[in-house]
């Protein structure tokens, strides 16, 4: 019997479908720029940090079955260990455990520290709340996002509710982050690596432990795989990715609060993921742009715009069982 | 292929509150053997097989492999041990081709999955192992079919066929004819009698034909205790086997 082995494969349409995206996120600066609307890069940027977010978020919750309700803590944490960085390094130097650590803005000492931390918390958190599952697990995921966001309320030193300034920018590869332009594209970059990172792991023999793990744990634990260290590496994996989010969205608006660390901002990103296809991994990138859209565009009709996103959503998840992704794709990507 | 190993139950128990479902179980499994065992509904014996797969740890007593004490192992450790179990009600990854449903089961036997960036479809060592389990349970044409699209007996062969790709020493089987016809059935009993001499298996049926077509011994299980082990023939004459599980009229039943 000769085996055959099958490429992942794209087919045409998802190639297409990812071909039209790239175009249309490399062009916007472009076209804002013409039409003078140069506030569209910003929020260009903030629509792919919150890509990224999500995208973190469906690889846990789309192929691991891990409905995590805290992942904008990860988001969170990493912007704020970022901009406390840098404002130590504009101001004084920072008081740890009796010794003196000098701050930096610079990104290859800040970004790999902001991302361990979201990891170090994704670990602590996924080691804890992944001996439960259902509904227990929302909750327990919930109940550390609470516990972050008031940790980081109670800080006065760094701005407590009225957030934090980024002191500088980080400095990376001399770029000058604060530059919409530069900042839209070093996000940009970061997130067709995270896409294809995530296509690269969910075919994995890695991601395929993960997936056989949602559909049937009884049945993985039964061939001898120890579910729970798959899946805690996958929350690990999907908190550090959030954290590099977090990395990039700080630079973008040059300021973090806690409403980054909020439990709404979990909750808005499970809807993006929600809107855009669960387990789709490129559907959440569609689901944060309809997601900022909609919101801009209900924003302005009335101030009760949740009464119209909720059956809005409620639609998708009836009808729509893969989201937009599915809608414009006609199926989720479900093969080995 | 691991040589079959033998399997020693001693002084099983477990209990579920005032429910004692295997009560004082002892019971020898030769390396190599067919060992049915049989019993009415509510005799213990998927909470026997959950217990020796280790998924429910048991009350009191041991479990012993091949002479090495299991007992304190979980259920992915006893795998990599050798022991593998197919499920009565059948128990895959239905939205994974049978392909995968077996190639995932090569992987869990071949060192650790952290392993992040090359696809496991185009790992041709998982695959062709994968393959050829499939083509020995007659499953090669449905390869590439979702295994939640399967036809109900072709389930029930990819079940054991993802149980044999771990290339067990131990076999234990829950109900491998549940729910099939007699055509089904026969194939199954043609497909385990070519498995037998590879590993011991330890078969749980209600099927009698089944069940005195393959067996070299049968152990009878009521109400958790073992009350008579032999061979066929010796069960089909034992008196208080017939008392308790065939009939009381003295003639033994098919069915």
């Amino acid at each position: 019997m000769i085996a055959r082995t099958r490429r992942p494969e794209l087919p045409l349409r998802l190639l297409v479908a990812l071909a039209v995206m790239l175009l249309a996120f490399a062009l916007l600066p472009l076209v804002a720029q013409w039409f003078g609307s140069p506030y569209f890069i910003r929020l260009g940027t903030r629509v792919m940090v919150f890509a990224i977010a999500a995208v973190s978020l469906d690889l846990i919750l789309g192929y691991g079955g891990m409905v995590s309700f805290g992942h904008a803590t990860y988001v969170g944490v990493a912007a704020y260990v970022v901009a406390i960085l840098a404002h130590h390094g504009a101001n004084e130097p920072l008081l740890l455990l009796g010794m003196s650590v000098p701050g930096t803005a610079n990104a290859w000492i800040a970004w790999p520290a902001a991302i361990l931390a979201a990891s170090l918390i994704a670990l602590v958190v996924g080691a804890i709340s992944l001996r439960t599952t259902g509904i227990y697990f929302i909750m327990i995921t919930l109940a550390f996002t609470q516990m972050v966001y008031f940790l980081f309320l109670s800080l006065q030193q760094y701005g407590a509710d009225e957030g934090l300034r980024l002191a500088n920018r980080s400095e990376l590869l001399g770029l000058d982050l604060g530059n919409r332009v530069v900042m839209y594209y070093v996000t940009l970059v970061a997130l067709v690596l995270v896409l294809f990172g995530g296509w690269k792991l969910v075919h994995s023999r890695f991601g395929m432990v993960l997936r056989g793990c949602q559909q049937n744990a009884r049945r993985m634990e039964a061939i001898g795989f120890r579910s729970y260290r798959y899946k805690l590496a996958a929350f690990v994996i999907a908190g550090a990715t959030a954290g590099l989010a977090g990395v990039l969205q700080v630079n973008n608006e040059a300021f973090v609060s806690t409403a980054d660390l909020h439990w709404l901002r979990s909750a808005d990103l499970l809807i993006m993921v929600i809107l855009g296809g669960v387990g789709t991994l490129f559907g959440p990138v569609v689901g944060a742009v309809a997601w900022v859209l909609l919101e801009l565009w209900l924003e302005g009709l009335t101030v009760h715009w949740h009464v119209i996103l909720g059956p809005v959503l409620i639609f998708i998840v009836l009808f729509a069982k893969n989201g937009l992704w599915g809608l414009l794709l006609g199926r989720g990507d479900d093969r080995g | 292929m691991a040589e079959p190993a033998g399997l020693s139950l001693r002084h099983l128990t477990k209990r579920f509150g005032a429910l004692t479902a295997t009560d004082d179980l002892s019971l020898e499994v030769r390396p190599g053997e067919v060992h049915a065992i049989i019993g009415p509904n509510g005799a213990g014996k998927t909470t026997l097989i959950a217990q020796i797969a280790g998924e429910l740890t048991p009350s009191a007593g041991d479990i012993y492999l091949d002479g090495e004490c299991v007992t304190p192992l979980a259920g992915p450790e006893r795998s990599l041990r050798g022991i593998a179990r197919s499920f009565q009600i059948t128990c895959l990854c239905h939205r994974f081709s049978a392909l995968t449903n077996v190639a995932l089961a090569v992987q869990a036997h071949s060192g650790h999955s952290f392993r992040f960036w090359r696809a496991a479809a185009r790992d041709v060592a998982l695959q062709a192992a994968a393959s050829e389990v499939l083509a020995r349970v007659g499953l090669a044409e449905r390869a590439q079919v979702m295994a939640g699209h399967l036809a109900h007996g072709e389930q029930r062969q990819l079940e054991l066929a993802v149980a044999l790709a771990t290339r067990p020493r131990l076999l234990v089987l829950d109900e491998p004819m549940a729910g099939m016809g007699k055509e089904d059935s026969a194939r199954m009993i043609a497909l385990l009698k070519q498995i037998r001499g590879t590993c011991t298996i330890v078969l749980v049926e209600h099927d009698m034909d089944a069940v005195f077509a393959l067996a070299d011994r049968v152990s009878v299980l009521v109400y958790g205790r073992c009350i008579a082990t032999g061979t066929p023939q010796h069960i089909r004459a034992n008196a208080e086997v017939r008392h308790a599980y065939l009939g009381d009229d003295g003639e033994v039943t098919h069915d």
